[in-house]
């Protein structure tokens, strides 16, 4: 058999096109048939949104494809976005009955399949509600942003988005890789929530562009979705040399305009190794590098990535190093990384999370030349601004309480990643639209119980 | 949102989808559970004198790991006294006065019988009755059912009588274990329905186990013909529903039944003339739920025609549907393989060639690689192919123009008695 070349050196757009094939709608009927349509179904209850997986299915198999759309995309606004992001084999399709006699249902292929239609046939899935006078700002347009904003612009509110960046969709737009979710899904999803009359503010960042007081002002409650920011620095020698990247940075430049050339045949070193690191060591093959190591302190036991992120990793040669820490970056005389000087490590006991703390042996530094070095360890909160809207905190991840979302200020809600963290949950895109969902559900009951009618 | 409701010879309900009389609508609890899903209406399961039943009642055919592609049993009708469904009707009525509920009925074939039952029912508050001459089994030994279904003078007689006392729309049940459905559904206008159904269940036999050589199902190791449904009834019962909806003398509406699975399912009939559908192996398959696709995709389907009603779209196949005398001899489609979605499975060419017409070649390119191709001038247009090929989209059956006029069998057969007559020239 012809072998495909998996990587272009000269077309590195080929390199960044979705790489998980949709399935035919020969290979859709076939398998949505297969489906058991199961009664109160374990891939429900495994699904953070709740999508009623065997409707959706049912009805693909049926020809009502819109049906289907609309039934995934009721339970999660970003359902597009999802059906290629989420860990399905973690929810969904790992709870599938079929686990148990043959092999589950690809529910993540057909959920795609499903909003895939929607998206070519340019549907337009919901109605905006009848509008009952209220008015919220939904801070960051992410998944838990846009998610919250789409459900109460179908309950009547008027809802503005601010959003920093240039575009709405936030992880979803910059933060995940091309070849695994391309803009122009997470954008359709955008769309589907401007249609309900969603005011999107974007380029404008809240604290900056516009003052807290005028929100707490013009809104009668505000939803806090900002997520998180920039990586924190290693806070070792060299970290502003030339050639180091934030890699969610990193990964939002393979999303802007046109791809660099610049790693074409380079060496390029990933710290950390978890879902953006992998990000950022896939997208670095991609971009041509000739090299590609991940550096992690721990050992594959310990890595957040998911088993297919890193199975997928590997498959694109990114070669890893367990057990090793960065000491120093080493940089020429103009300022360029040349090399990155590591120390092995052995693991202790276990820390405050649980996992085995990483020790550094005495002596076992060595030097890797590398041409560029990309930090993935974590991403900082936005204090700066739970600061000013004097939100209780720790450590900038916000406090909440667990029934309404409401923080330490009432009239201020909050759900997604800046709500994750310290034991409150997995940041995946899914929960954070379920939260924003929850959210919004939380805000109609509060001025539901003040009477608001709608 | 196009309007599904429908009004079947007076009976309306909000949309087309009825459960038929049959288990699922045994009870109200069940009726009751239907209604709450989205259904309809229901034809009450059948009324009469208390009835015992067997136990090991169920059987179905899987194909090839498909489950339930076919669908038998050997249950009788109501198993409940009279007055104890009757009560329910009544709660059932009271709790949905929007949903149709129609009690299906069955008798020895006794005209006062029929009257005092017929009374009854109707004072519960039912908005039509659904005359069961359909059952193969059991009933039909004791001279009802299908075994009244089977004589169209006791179809007619019968439905007489129930005309002469009811108040509310007569539905007739009928049988496909018939030769010529239509002699029998023109029996039942003729004795005044308002409206038939059909198709009931067909004689079957769904299979004998090789280790016991018992029949499935058995009974204490004897079995017994039971009624067959389910998806592998539905072109039958599409026939014998387009037959009827198109018969000159049978124009009272049809209520279709027969291996209704799907929205999809249910538009066919609803072209072929069923004004609505009544379902029941697709709901003991699933369960309720799957009504609620059953609507939106009705639903969404119509808006995507533009069509405001369902009603619109009753019986727009039913001038396409003719007798095979009919059919232009002219018209030719000959298979076409497109080599580029082609996976060479070549079952078409084994097909073609030891069952058909021998004209799907097996070649090789100039690569050495080996392609199929339809000689066309040899090809019938049979369709055999393209049914077999596993693969969507890699033969296509394709229109060949003809110069030909187009000429069907009674044309020809008129043309050459006229020819035979000397009263036109043929040249061809």
């Amino acid at each position: 058999m012809e072998k495909i070349q998996r990587i272009s050196t000269i077309n590195l757009e080929r390199n960044f096109q979705e790489v998980e094939r949709a399935l035919t709608s020969q290979e859709a009927l076939e398998e949505s048939n297969r489906c058991l349509y199961c009664f109160d179904a374990p891939c429900i209850k495994a699904c953070p949104t709740g999508i009623d997986i065997p409707t959706f299915i049912k009805k693909i198999a049926s020809g009502n494809l819109l049906g289907s759309a609309k039934t995934i995309m009721t339970s999660n606004p970003v359902g597009a976005s999802c059906s290629r992001v989420c860990p399905t084999e973690e929810l969904c399709e790992g709870a599938c009955v079929l686990n148990h006699s043959t092999k589950p249902i690809m529910i993540g292929n057909l959920q795609r399949y499903a909003t895939d239609w929607a998206i070519k046939n340019e549907q337009t899935l919901f109605e905006p509600g009848i509008p009952n006078g209220k008015a919220v700002a939904v801070v960051g347009g992410g998944p838990a942003g846009l998610s919250a904003a789409r459900e109460l612009a179908r309950f009547g509110y008027k809802v503005t988005i601010f959003e920093a960046a240039e575009k709405a969709g936030g992880l979803n737009t910059y933060g995940i890789v091309s070849f695994r979710l391309p803009q122009s899904i997470s954008y359709w999803e955008v769309e589907q929530v401007e249609k309900l009359n969603v005011t999107i503010q974007t380029n404008t960042r809240v604290g900056k562009d516009v003052p807290i007081n005028d929100l707490l002002k013009d809104f009668d409650c505000i939803v806090l979705a900002v997520g998180m920011a920039h990586v924190p620095y290693l806070g070792i020698e060299g970290e502003d040399l030339e050639g180091v990247f934030d890699a969610i940075e990193f990964v939002k430049g393979t999303k802007s305009g046109k791809l660099t050339k610049d790693f074409v045949g380079k060496r390029v070193v990933v710290i950390g190794a978890g879902n953006t690191a992998i990000d950022g060591a896939t997208c670095s093959v991609r971009l041509g590098a000739e090299n590609v190591k991940i550096l992690y302190r721990r050992t594959e036991e310990e890595m957040t990535a998911y088993d297919f992120e890193y199975e997928f990793a590997k498959q694109d040669v990114v070669e890893f190093r367990w057990l090793t820490a960065p000491k120093r970056i080493i940089g020429d005389e103009s300022g360029k990384v040349t090399g990155i000087e590591c120390i092995k490590m052995n693991l202790g006991e276990p820390d405050q999370d649980g996992r085995r703390r990483p020790n550094p042996v005495e002596g076992s530094e060595y030097v890797i030349p590398v041409d560029a070095v990309i930090k993935a360890i974590g991403q900082t909160r936005h204090l700066e601004l739970i600061e000013a809207l004097e939100l209780l905190h720790d450590s900038g991840v916000v406090q909440v309480n667990k029934e309404t979302y409401q923080t330490s200020n009432p009239k201020i809600y909050a759900c997604g990643d800046v709500v994750f963290g310290k034991g409150n949950g997995d940041a995946m895109v899914v929960t954070a639209a379920q939260q924003g969902k929850l959210v919004a559900h939380s805000i109609y009951k509060q001025f539901k119980a003040a009477g608001v009618t709608q | 949102m196009a309007d599904l409701s429908i009004n079947l010879a007076g009976i309306k309900s909000p949309n087309p989808f009825w459960l038929a009389s049959a288990p699922p609508t045994n009870s109200g609890y069940q009726v009751q559970r239907a209604f709450e899903a989205g259904w309809g209406g229901a034809v009450w399961k059948t009324l009469g004198d208390p009835i015992l039943n067997v136990s090991s009642r169920f059987a179905a055919i899987s194909f090839n790991g498909q489950r339930v592609a076919g669908f038998n049993n050997i249950e009788l009708i109501t198993d409940r006294p009279l007055d104890v469904n009757l009560k329910e009707i009544y709660e059932t009525k009271k709790r949905f006065p929007n949903h149709a509920i129609i009690a299906s009925l069955m008798m020895e074939p006794k005209q006062e019988k029929w009257h005092e039952l017929v009374k009854r029912v109707e004072d519960v508050g039912v908005d039509g009755l659904e005359l069961n001459f359909g059952c193969p089994h059991g009933m039909a030994e004791r001279g009802m059912g299908s075994a009244s279904g089977q004589v169209p003078a006791l179809v007619e007689r019968q439905t007489y009588w129930v005309k002469e006392v009811a108040k509310t729309p007569v539905i007739v049940k009928l049988t496909p274990n018939i030769t010529d459905i239509t002699a029998t559904a023109e029996a039942a206008c003729n004795g005044g329905a308002d409206a038939i159904s059909m198709i009931n269940t067909i004689n079957s036999l769904m299979g004998v186990d090789l280790e016991t050589w018992n029949t499935i199902p058995h009974v204490a190791g004897k079995g017994a013909h039971g009624g067959y449904c389910g998806p592998a009834v539905k072109p039958i019962a599409l026939n014998m529903v387009a037959e009827c909806a198109r018969h000159a003398n049978i124009n009272v509406p049809i209520s279709g039944i027969g291996g209704i699975s799907n929205w999809q399912d249910a538009v066919e009939f609803m072209l072929m003339g069923a004004t609505g559908v009544q379902i029941c192996t697709a709901a003991m398959h699933h369960g309720f739920r799957i009504v609620e696709d059953m609507i939106e995709g009705l639903s969404h389907y119509l808006d995507g025609k533009g069509i405001k009603s369902v009603s619109e779209i009753i019986g727009k196949s039913v001038p396409k549907y003719s007798d095979w005398g009919n059919l232009d001899l002219n018209y030719n489609i000959v298979a076409k393989i497109n080599t580029e979605v082609c996976i060479n499975c070549n079952k078409c060419h084994i097909a073609c060639e030891d069952t058909s017409h021998q004209c799907i070649d097996r070649l090789t390119d100039e690569n050495g690689n080996g392609y199929l191709k339809v000689r066309e001038e040899d090809c019938v247009g049979c369709n055999l192919c393209s049914i077999i090929c596993p693969v969507d989209g890699a033969i296509d059956m394709v229109e060949v123009p003809n110069e030909l006029p187009p000429m069907s069998w009674n044309e020809r057969q008129t043309a050459l008695s006229l020819a035979a007559e000397c009263k036109i020239d043929i040249h061809k």
